[in-house]
């Protein structure tokens, strides 16, 4: 199994996420991380999906998710060629004696305290799935009272945007109207 | 109707039979209820025949028989709540065998979307895994363009249902009727045109295979494709199988017509299949009743996999060419391919192979074990109803064992002709499928080949049948039980016939066949001896003006042959209990 993130584009419509969802339960695909979310044109949304699967059920999970209507294109977007970034939020326990400490951590993960009580901080950090983890691995001795985890958005890397050659409109001309 | 593109303030009911209207409907199957009761005020003044069915189900499966036999999209139109999820059975059986159909069903208004209101069920959410496209719509003013969008989803591509949920309120509100000029949707692009790269890549494997076979399915009768596939099969002699939703795709009468592969299919297909080196799968999708356990299917066989559905190539049996595109633009370009090869002197080389399998056919007939004297074989009535009734007849069937024989021993030469469930196997398509038939093709004879189980599930349709003049014609081949289980209790089971005994033969007749019959105003006839078939079929072909129903009470403990049991391979098929078929490699 292999890691593979899906950059889908989709008409803004509801029920789409549900459609989607549905799908990859139905057809016994796991979804790793999903985030939705708008785009630089009104009526399509976005969404980073990122699934565990080998190589051919990849495929099947890309023509499937081909096949809904609502769905305008599918890019798979590979590490090198992409940025990702995950948000996190972690509520670390800081005392006054361990807060330096804390601090230290959040300078170096170029993080920001979002929150401070007197024996707690409130972390915000982005970044790729490994710096995300190599902080939480440095801040866990203090304590994690709470963490909340965005999924995963990636963009390709370069002037090239995914959009600009599919989402011209392609009108279908509607069948007559019948007579009679 | 110059009314209709000049945005006239009408209701949204009328809006949307206005659409139904401009979208080419003109039959629809349905019952009303509160949500949609107001569509059915403007429906009472509409050119669109509306037929009140006896149970949603009913309508559901009556539009797939209408579509199936005439190529239309078939309408189907129910209530909210119980009424829509009434259709769910055959939504999901129009899914599976991509028959072209449109649901539209009343929903609660707007406002009370979300309140558990009084019949109030999410069927938009129900049928997303089971409809090609489903909308929800509460603005009036969307109804015309959701309607050409729906006819137009379901009808191109892979043909597929697709629902129209519409909220009271917007049925009730006060809209402008617009038809709409074009269409918008992004994310909609099925792909019609095969590539030219693959069709010659085709060309050169079927050029150089020694064991070719077409495997056709029933995206060929979708795709109107048979007699592009006569011309095919006949410029190369390739052998032909058809599987249960292809029959007739190609003549059975055809000599190179192998018959059906799978697990009931004739050895001779099964072994054209598993020999193969081969495979041109053309609107097929390797199903599991056709390539039994997939690891042990036709070992030796490259394949190239045509489909319009690009989901389907790969999904079960990696291809080495695959092409997505219109099975008939497809064929025909494989046809001007090879004519090209064929008018600078290359062609395939079969001969050997085409000898073998006519050597398996020839050994290895369709055929069946004679009942105990005086008993009547199923497969005998079958026989004789596809006979008498001749290949220009429609033929619908339920699902089990009267299935796989009405699938063997009918004779189709005609596409459209064999109407069935194939991919749900829903029990009870047969009656209200040969409804819609009937409706779609008034001047064909329609035969229900129904099962006594199947037909209980369903009859409630022959109601429908007399009072609204569609005279179908009913056998029902009645072994006093759930005749498929108990084959496989009989074989798997140690012949324990837990919960299969219908009790419809002689000692209770419960139901009575003939008296229900005569109960709903069609004829009822019975049948029980060999002798008196062939009179008792006439009998029924000479009746027109009202729907016919035929008790053929046959003898219970016949069973389908050929079978490749469940899970195993296509290799251990058997032609007849205990008998296995030899079909070495050396005799090749």
């Amino acid at each position: 199994m292999s890691k593979h993130t899906l950059s889908v584009l989709v008409e803004n419509k509801p029920g789409v996420l549900a459609r989607i969802a549905g799908l990859f339960s139905r057809r016994g695909f796991n979804i790793d991380s999903l985030a939705v979310g708008p785009t630089e044109h009104d009526e399509v949304s976005r969404m980073t999906i990122v699934v565990n699967v080998e190589e051919s059920p990849l495929e099947q999970v890309t023509k499937q998710l081909n096949k809904l209507i609502e769905v305008i294109k599918i890019v798979e977007l590979d590490g090198p060629a992409s940025v990702t970034r995950e948000l996190l939020l972690v509520k670390v326990r800081a005392d006054a004696e361990t807060r330096g400490q804390v601090l230290d951590a959040v300078a170096l993960f170029k993080a920001r305290v979002v929150d401070v009580a007197t024996d707690a901080v409130t972390i915000e950090i982005t970044g790729n799935a490994d710096k995300l983890a190599s902080f939480l691995r440095l801040v866990e001795p203090f304590g994690i009272r709470e963490l909340v985890q965005s999924g995963m958005v990636a963009i390709g890397r370069g002037s090239r945007s995914i959009s600009e050659r599919t989402l011209r409109p392609v009108s279908i001309p509607a069948p007559p109207a019948a007579t009679g | 109707m110059s009314e209709q593109s000049t945005g006239a303030q009408v209701t949204g009911a009328q809006s949307l039979i206005k659409s139904l209207e401009a979208a080419g409907a003109e039959n629809v199957f349905g019952i009303p209820g509160g949500a949609i009761l107001p569509a059915y005020d403007p429906l009472m003044d509409s050119t669109i025949r509306h037929i009140l069915v006896r149970h949603e189900q009913g309508a559901g499966h009556a539009a797939q028989g209408y579509a199936a036999a005439t190529g239309k999209v078939g309408v189907c139109m129910a209530t909210s709540g119980p009424g829509a999820t009434n259709l769910v059975t055959p939504i999901a059986d129009a899914h599976m065998d991509s028959v072209p159909m449109v649901a539209i069903t009343g929903q609660v208004g707007a406002s009370m979307i979300g309140t558990d209101a009084f019949q109030e069920a999410d069927i938009r959410g129900i049928t997303m895994p089971i409809t090609k496209h489903n909308f929800l719509v509460t603005d009036p003013a969307d109804i015309p363009r959701t309607v050409a969008e729906a006819f137009y989803i379901a009808s191109t591509g892979r043909p597929g249902p697709v629902l129209v949920d519409v909220a009271k309120s917007a049925l009730q509100s006060m809209t402008s009727f617009r038809w709409p000029t074009e269409l918008n949707l992004p994310g909609y692009r099925p792909v019609t045109k095969p590539h030219s790269k693959q069709i010659r890549e085709a060309a050169r494997l079927i050029l150089e295979s020694r064991r070719p076979v077409l495997y056709v399915g029933g995206g060929t009768i979708r795709a109107r494709a048979s007699r592009e596939l006569r011309v095919l099969a006949e410029l190369t002699g390739m052998p032909v199988v058809t599987t249960l939703m292809a029959r007739g795709a190609f003549p059975d009468s055809h000599p190179q017509h192998l018959g059906m592969p799978g697990m009931h299919g004739t050895v001779a297909a099964v072994a054209g299949l598993q020999r193969s080196d081969l495979i041109i799968s053309l609107g097929a999708r390797f199903d599991d009743r056709v390539t039994g356990n997939l690891d042990s299917f036709a070992p030796g066989a490259k394949v190239i996999h045509a489909d319009i559905d690009p989901a389907e190539i790969g999904k079960n049996r990696v291809a080495d060419v695959p092409i997505v595109g219109d099975c008939r633009e497809v064929i025909s370009d494989l046809i001007v391919a090879l004519k090209a090869e064929a008018d600078a002197g290359t062609t395939g080389d079969y001969e050997a192979w085409v000898e073998f399998l006519s050597g398996v056919k020839q050994r290895y007939p369709l055929g069946y074990d004679e009942p105990p004297a005086g008993a009547l074989a199923p497969q005998h009535v079958i026989q004789r109803l596809g006979a008498i009734a001749g290949p220009e007849a429609i033929y619908t069937s339920g699902v089990g064992q009267h299935q796989m024989w009405a699938a063997h021993f009918v004779g189709y030469e005609h596409p459209n002709t064999w109407i069935n469930s194939g991919g749900l196997g829903t029990m009870g398509f047969s009656v209200p499928a040969a409804m819609g038939a009937k409706v779609g093709c008034p001047h064909k004879v329609v035969w229900s080949i129904d099962g006594d189980g199947c037909f209980q599930m369903t009859n409630q349709e022959l109601a429908t049948c007399a009072i609204n003049d569609i005279p179908i014609k009913v056998a029902i081949i009645n072994n006093e039980s759930l005749g498929m289980v108990r084959q496989w209790q009989t074989l798997f089971y140690n012949e324990r016939y837990s919960n299969t005994d219908l009790h419809t033969g002689p000692e209770r007749r419960i139901p009575d066949f003939v008296k229900l019959a005569e109960a709903y105003g069609c004829v009822g006839l019975a049948c029980e001896s060999p002798a008196d078939v062939d009179a008792t079929i006439n009998k029924a072909m000479e009746i027109n003006d009202v729907p016919v129903v035929v008790d053929f009470r046959v003898h219970r403990d016949a069973m389908v042959w050929p079978m490749v049991a469940a899970g195993t391979s296509n290799d251990d098929i058997k032609y007849a209990r205990d008998l296995a078929p030899r079909f070495d490699e050396d005799d090749l």
